[in-house]
């Protein structure tokens, strides 16, 4: 669905982005993960013809952008660095505008499709109020209202639950992987961990501008080998263990194999109570950290 | 497309503000001579003046030569600074882009709506100032002969027709202005920028005609032929500084707009 080759954008002497290989398969929910300032926007921008890159090429939908912009687009919805609109007009009228203004938005069926979409993302009873009157998460989510009002197949958001509330990030949720089970191809940029694990089935980091990892966040979160256990007889345990434990934290034991089952059976007979055991399994966070600071080893630049 | 761009414009409580503010400067000026009676000496203040006293029809065109020198391209340079800037500015050029629009399309839907405004503009000043001159001043029966610049009679139906051309000609004279804003309205994220600009544009435009120095320079100043519109009013009628104000501009509409599309088209959007 987006595919990228050597993607790089240069703003004079500053490199947003360098050498992208962006690889989004049709039916993903894909994260783009990457901290302030590394290229989330800018990358953004550029799969939007937005922002014309300074070399390397850029494949949506099976066509080149920004040279097919007037095929690829219409079937694309995106939310770019926050919401914007008219602030003396109503949600419904700024929606209206927006869809009046370019091809694929049938006029018959207009006032139908923007009151279905201000329903679902919640803004039914103020969609009639000036714009400017809309709190930040208000807009966030008339920002989505506007992505998605005409049923695009790939939906690009750039942190699109940025100011909403706890509820509003699971509502949004919700939509994202509804509107993912019924075939919308999802790419959204994050500064967020927690969003793109709970949310998304592949992950891209980029760092500085280089994307450092890019994998289905199944294996990214593979089981390492390693048992994690918890117990209140650490002393015990670890005489028991003798020379398999890799470290400790408190009550908590990181174990050498990867099988639960035969530590437990271990432990038990010697009389060792146990209250958790599991394969460990490495969280996303842990994947970033250790993934970007690899990298800032090697970055010869302070 | 351009109907979805008029609508914008002409939704916006400020164009219609504007209009407003645009139609009551000549307003004032007719109710002060409908009160006093003290029109300027012929030959002095702005064109047309003193003979609104006797035929208030011509205010039509004494309220055009009042908004001309300054309100009237304030108020173009304004909303065409506003086009693509205001946009940018607003971060709405980004989503009719992705939307998408053609970036020429949306050029030439900003210059069609400016120039819808533009044309908007003078026809209600003209307008408006007809109505307020028949109201207030000169109470001669519409059927009056009126007397030329030349000092001959011209009957209504030629100043009639006569007032149309000359609506028709402050309406191109805008349009250099109106361009210069729309241009820097694509390079800046500005409006207030790309409206200042224009003026600038403008004011030094004005400030070189008053200045012997610049003589050689003058007659391709954008503001050279635009009080020309009263030769309309001469018997017979005098077309040569017509002809050359209209040619003017549009060699500055042609260089601008088109700096303008190369500048918009090949543009990275950062806002
Ligand atoms: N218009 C610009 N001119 C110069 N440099 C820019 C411009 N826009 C972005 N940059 C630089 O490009 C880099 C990437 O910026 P970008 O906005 O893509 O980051 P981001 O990942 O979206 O960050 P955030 O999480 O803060 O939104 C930054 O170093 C920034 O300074
Ligand atoms: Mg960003």
């Amino acid at each position: 669905m987006i595919r990228t080759e050597g993607l790089t954008k240069r703003f004079r002497s500053v490199s947003a982005v360098s050498g992208l290989d962006l690889d989004v398969r049709a039916h993903d929910i894909y994260g783009f993960l990457g901290a302030n300032g590394s290229g989330k926007t800018t990358t953004v921008r550029m799969l939007l013809g937005l922002v014309l890159a300074t070399s390397g090429s850029i494949e949506v939908l099976g066509h080149q952008m920004p040279k097919a912009a007037s095929t690829v687009l219409p079937r694309v919805g995106a939310l770019v660095e926050g919401p914007a609109f008219y602030g003396h007009l109503s949600g419904q009228a700024n929606l209206a505008i927006f869809d009046a203004s370019g091809p694929a938005g049938s006029r018959r069926t207009r006032s139908a499709r923007i009151h279905e979409m201000l329903d679902t993302v919640g803004l039914s009873e103020i969609g009639r109020r000036p714009v400017k009157a809309y709190s930040l998460g208000m807009r966030q989510r008339l920002g989505l209202a506007a992505a998605l009002v005409r049923a695009p197949e790939l939906l690009i958001l750039d942190e699109p639950t940025n100011g909403l509330d706890p509820q509003g990030i699971h509502e949004i949720r919700q939509l994202l992987l509804e509107l993912n089970r019924l075939g919308t191809t999802i790419f959204l940029s994050s500064h967020l961990l927690a969003e793109v694990e709970q949310l998304c089935t592949r992950v891209g980091v980029i760092d500085r501008g280089r994307l450092v990892v890019q994998d289905s966040l199944a294996n990214l979160q593979a089981p390492t080998g390693r048992t994690m256990l918890s117990t209140p007889e650490v002393a015990t345990a670890m005489a028991i263990l003798n020379g398999r434990v890799v470290s400790s934290d408190g009550p908590r034991l990181i174990v050498q194999g990867a099988d639960p089952a035969e530590l437990n059976a271990l432990l038990v007979g010697h009389g060792v109570r146990v209250d958790e055991l599991g394969p460990e399994r490495r969280s996303l966070e842990q994947v970033v950290l250790e993934l970007t600071a690899a990298r800032s080893d090697h970055t010869e630049r302070p | 497309m351009i109907g979805v761009e008029l609508s914008k414009l002409f939704r916006r409580p400020r164009t219609w503000l504007t209009l407003v503010l645009l139609d009551a400067l000549p307003t004032v000026v007719a109710i002060l001579l409908a009160t006093t009676h003290l029109g300027p000496r012929p030959g002095q203040g702005p064109a047309f003046l003193s003979a609104v006293l006797t035929n208030g029809s011509l205010f039509a065109v004494a309220a055009l030569a009042i908004v001309l020198p300054l309100f009237l391209p304030i108020a173009v340079a304004v909303v065409a600074g506003e086009t693509v800037a205001g946009e940018a500015q607003s971060g709405t050029l980004r989503y009719l882009l992705i939307r998408p629009i053609g970036r020429t399309k949306l050029l030439v839907a900003k210059l069609i709506s400016v120039f819808s405004f533009v044309m908007a503009a003078v026809v209600l000043v003209a307008g408006t100032g007809f109505v307020v001159g028949r109201l207030l001043l000169g109470h001669q029966p519409l059927s009056a002969a009126v007397s030329s610049v030349s000092g001959s009679q011209l009957t209504p139906a030629q100043i009639a027709f006569r007032t149309l051309l000359a609506v028709g000609y402050v309406g191109v004279s805008m349009l250099g202005v109106a361009a210069m804003a729309l241009f820097l309205s694509t390079l800046t994220d500005s409006a207030q920028s790309a409206t200042l600009g224009a003026l600038a544009f403008l004011i030094g435009s004005s400030l070189l005609l008053t200045l012997d120095a610049a003589t050689s320079l003058q007659p391709y100043l954008p503001t050279r032929y635009w009080l020309s519109f009263v030769d309309l009013f001469r018997d017979p009628m005098l077309l040569r500084n017509v002809e050359r104000g209209i040619g003017l501009q549009a060699v500055y509409v042609a260089i601008l707009l088109g700096a303008a599309w190369a500048n918009f088209v090949t543009k990275d959007i950062k806002s």
